[in-house]
């Protein structure tokens, strides 16, 4: 249809509406953006007016502070905002707290964009939440054919029978910060891993936010404290760049492990040596990916960022029109 | 299958010996029969298949998956058995995942073309750590960093025994190994270790502490011999059988058919497996070219023929000898080497000597011949004992001073383990005169050891604060004619390489000091190194 480029454009500074006047998840700082979700990448500080779940804002204002936007407005899940002659409604995309789906409806035109999102069962979100429309726009972080996840709750036994193989030593998990991390406590506790798990200080103000948001993590500690702990046999979990940091050093001939999906290829796994790789990933693999479009059945189906190139192949392949939009700025390497 | 693959999948990421060790003995402390046998024998390389040509492997995944998205795929991961067990669409229904010995067992009975189908039958059913693990088993290489030793320790810790237990009735056990789990878990008698030809331990000696055994331990009980530069062997001929041991008691004989050829004896001895030339024994370089193959063509053989030199006799005829004096044993071998008269078998000679003080002479000066290029001296009580593993005592080994040459540090990687959050692989160079007479760096070795945990802080931090570029774990530091780091890097031999740009690859190099103290430009040249060249 020839007024989906009149709804949606790529633009410099990402993802635009015209009609609405609004930008989605933009790289740079803009006059109106609505966020999908509260990764840095896709949630920058600086913009004039901020629309986007109240959990997306909670997160922002903790990491940038009360002041990262001139003003903001909280939309819950399902409510319909109006801009110009655009109606916008977040609806839940399961990636991390307050993660939400763009459903825009003008003259007739549904469009949804994405953000991330997975189609997996996560303790600590709602989940994703199919809305059939015209227009799909999606992420394609995992967008080749290798990337099956194996089932969540497999990956945090592993780490849990690990943990019983070597209770000398301490298994030093590198996890997203915001979201990956959540979840990963969330699965072992589910397994009913039920003694401390211990956090680097950068983990903190997130878990406090899932915490405050009715998420239970159970008994979290700080795994630096004064007394020095070197901590064999416990779980910690730090952010990726702290794994092969010094600060790793205090810990008990540590078990480097990676909560991501990149940890499906072993040579990114040894790249970063990684001695346990866990797949735990917060976006759509392959399968999601694909699936999702065969259920939502849009007339066409545009991709923001990630491995654009297979799933254009196989938007050939299924007679499906397809576009990449390759939109730059968005990283996901530590996801 | 599941739970072999998962063992694969671990040991491939775990780098430390002891963690793989850890991960062995669950295993097979769990795993059931005949499984764990199977898995065993595919880790020690007793069991392999190469039933499957990358090329079909490749062919049967385009079958099932667009070539392009295979190809983007493939690029993507770097390996095929990787990318196909990555890519293959899993068909949940009927299948049922394969079990190890289910694979095992059909694999020896199928054809070629049977096993295609089998193949894709199987990786339709599995996951895909299974997919992975099936693909390294059938195209014949697990690669997964475990020698035959490991597993044999793991055994041991298992069952509680002597790893000298496990070596003693290795080769009369056939995979799956059941009499072996079953003595191991106490369920039965230990095996029979009857079987002719088989692996006897070996005896190894301590290395000599020149401050404080010399002073300890009285010269004229020791006998003294050349500690020859090849690879310690057992070489049995009993029963009809004829076997060559690697030390650890890997069968080697199929790499060896010239060696297995001269072995016209009945008997069991104990040498060190050389190349001969002229009677003389060549380099260790020489030798590398005939190990780590599972064959040997007339040509490799011709050019670079190999045999023992003999240190010891353990068996003579039905005559076990290995409970007499190393004395006993020595006047027995003398003459049972005297009566082969093979220009492949010779006899290790005796180095006589009066006192520590002239047998450290003799080190430091070795006379002309064949003792140049030995790596040291072997001291051996007379009244010696032969029993497996390394007592303290009655052997000593006494190498030579390691080569020392002053190198400049180039590139630091991260570590693993407890070294994790260290930079402490070290890449060396040495200065070399390029074409317009300019000196530059260039890399010759690589040391992660003979550093304290104190001065790994120290070099860490060097490194830290003088990385220039980064690529991946791998830091670039400053060296340059004006700035960088020295280390005097010690060596036991220098060997030709077309493989490293330097033209040498050193053997066994480690850190011997820290130089903080030497200026970079003032660190070796190409041609000094050279000159060491074994």
């Amino acid at each position: 249809m020839a007024g989906f480029r009149q709804l949606l454009r790529n633009t410099p500074q990402g993802l635009y509406c015209p009609p609405g006047d609004f930008h989605i998840d933009p790289v740079a700082p803009v006059a109106r953006a609505v966020i999908t979700h509260g990764h840095s990448d896709h949630a920058r500080s600086g913009h004039g007016a901020v629309l986007a779940t109240p959990e997306t804002l909670a997160i922002m204002a903790a990491r940038y502070g009360e002041a990262f936007a001139a003003g903001t407005e909280a939309v819950p899940y399902g409510a319909k905002i109006t801009r110009n002659d655009v109606s916008v409604t977040l609806v839940p995309a399961g990636h991390v707290l307050g993660s939400a789906q763009v459903v825009l409806n003008w003259k007739g035109i549904t469009a949804v964009v994405s953000g991330d999102y997975k189609r997996r069962s996560d303790p600590t979100c709602l989940a994703f939440e199919p809305v059939a429309c015209h227009l799909f726009v999606s992420e394609a972080t995992f967008g080749l054919p290798v990337f099956h996840f194996p089932p969540a709750q497999d990956e945090a036994a592993k780490l849990i029978k690990s943990v019983a193989l070597f209770p000398g030593r301490t298994h030093l998990v590198g996890a997203y910060a915001l979201g990956k991390a959540q979840r990963l406590i969330a699965l072992l506790r589910q397994a009913g891993y039920d003694k401390p798990l211990y956090m680097h200080g950068a983990m903190d103000s997130m878990n406090a936010l899932y915490q405050a948001h009715g998420v239970a993590l159970g008994a979290l500690l700080p795994a630096t404290d004064a007394a020095r702990n070197a901590l064999p046999g416990e779980i910690v979990i730090a952010p990726p760049s702290a794994i092969a940091d010094k600060w790793a050093r205090r810990f008990a001939d540590p078990i480097p492990a990676f909560a991501s999906g990149w940890m499906m290829v072993r040579a990114r796994a040894r790249q970063r040596h990684v001695e346990l790789p866990l797949v735990v990933s917060d976006h759509a693999d392959w399968d999601e990916l694909t699936l999702t479009v065969q259920e939502l059945k849009p007339e066409e189906f545009w991709i923001t960022h990630g491995n654009e190139e297979a799933l254009l192949r196989w938007a050939l392949l299924n007679d499906i029109a397809a576009t990449a939009l390759e939109i730059a700025g968005y990283e996901d390497e530590e996801e | 299958m599941k739970a072999f693959a998962r063992l694969l999948d671990q040991l491939a990421f775990t780098p430390a010996r002891n963690a793989k060790l850890t991960l062995l003995r669950d295993y097979l402390g769990s795993a059931p029969d005949p499984e764990r046998g199977w898995a065993l024998a595919a880790l020690t390389g007793a069991l392999s298949f190469e039933a499957a040509k990358p090329g079909f492997i490749r062919k049967a995944a385009e079958a099932r998956l667009d070539p392009l998205l295979f190809s983007l795929s493939y690029d993507f991961v770097g390996d095929l058995a990787e990318t196909v067990a990555l890519v293959w669409p899993h068909l949940p229904g009927p299948n049922r995942e394969p079990e190890l010995p289910e694979v095992v067992e059909s694999l020896k009975l199928a054809s070629r073309r049977e096993v295609q189908q089998l193949l894709e039958r199987w990786l339709d059913a599995l996951d895909a750590t299974g997919r992975w693990a099936l693909l390294k088993l059938l195209t014949g290489g697990l690669r997964v960093g475990v020698s035959a030793r490991l597993a044999k320790q793991a055994l041991a810790a298992l069952g509680d025994v002597p790893v000298s237990d496990i070596e003693e009735i290795w080769h009369g056990q056939t995979p799956p190994y059941g009499d072996l789990f079953a003595w191991l878990e106490k369920r039965s008698d230990k095996p029979s270790a009857d079987a002719p030809a088989r692996f006897r331990p070996v005896m190894l000696a301590q290395a000599i502490d020149e401050d404080s055994d010399f002073a300890r331990y009285d010269a004229q009980n020791y006998a003294a011999e050349w500690k020859w530069d090849g690879i310690r062997v057992q070489a049995a001929h009993e029963g009809g059988q004829r076997r060559l041991y690697s030390r650890t008691g890997e069968d080697i004989a199929a790499a060896f058919p010239d060696v297995i050829a001269a072995l016209n004896f009945d008997g069991v001895i104990d040498g060190e497996l050389l190349i001969f030339r002229d009677s003389h024994a060549a380099p260790f370089g020489d030798l590398q070219q005939r190990l780590n193959r599972k064959t040997a063509d007339a040509k490799l053989m011709e050019k670079f023929p190999a045999g023992i030199r003999a240190y010891d006799l353990l068996v003579e005829g039905d005559e076990d000898l290995r409970s007499l004096s190393f004395q006993e044993r020595r006047k027995r071998l003398e003459a049972f080497v005297a009566r082969l008269h093979s220009d492949r078998i010779d006899l290790s000679p005796l180095q006589p000597f009066a006192s520590w003080e002239e047998l450290k002479q003799l080190r430091a000066h070795p006379p002309k011949g064949d003792p140049e290029i030995a790596e040291g001296l072997m001291l051996k009580r007379w009244d010696s004992v032969y029993e497996p593993g390394r007592p303290k005592g009655p052997w000593f080994k006494w190498k030579r001073d390691p080569h020392l040459v002053d190198a400049v540090l180039m590139y630091a990687q991260r570590g693993h383990g407890k070294r994790s959050g260290f930079y402490s692989d070290y890449t060396f160079g040495v200065w070399r005169r390029d074409a317009n007479g300019d000196r530059a760096l260039t890399p010759v070795g690589k040391a992660y050891f003979g550093f304290t945990d104190e001065e790994l802080k120290r070099l860490d931090k060097f490194v830290r604060d003088n990385t220039v570029e980064r690529f991946g774990p791998v830091r670039s530091v400053r060296a340059d004619k004006d700035f960088g780091l020295v280390l005097e890097i010690a060596f036991e031999g220098l060997q030709r390489s077309t493989r490293h740009k330097s033209g040498v690859a050193m053997r066994f190099p480690r850190v011997n000091r820290i130089r903080w103290d030497k200026p970079a430009r003032e660190a070796d040249e190409l041609p000094t190194l050279e000159k060491m060249l074994d």
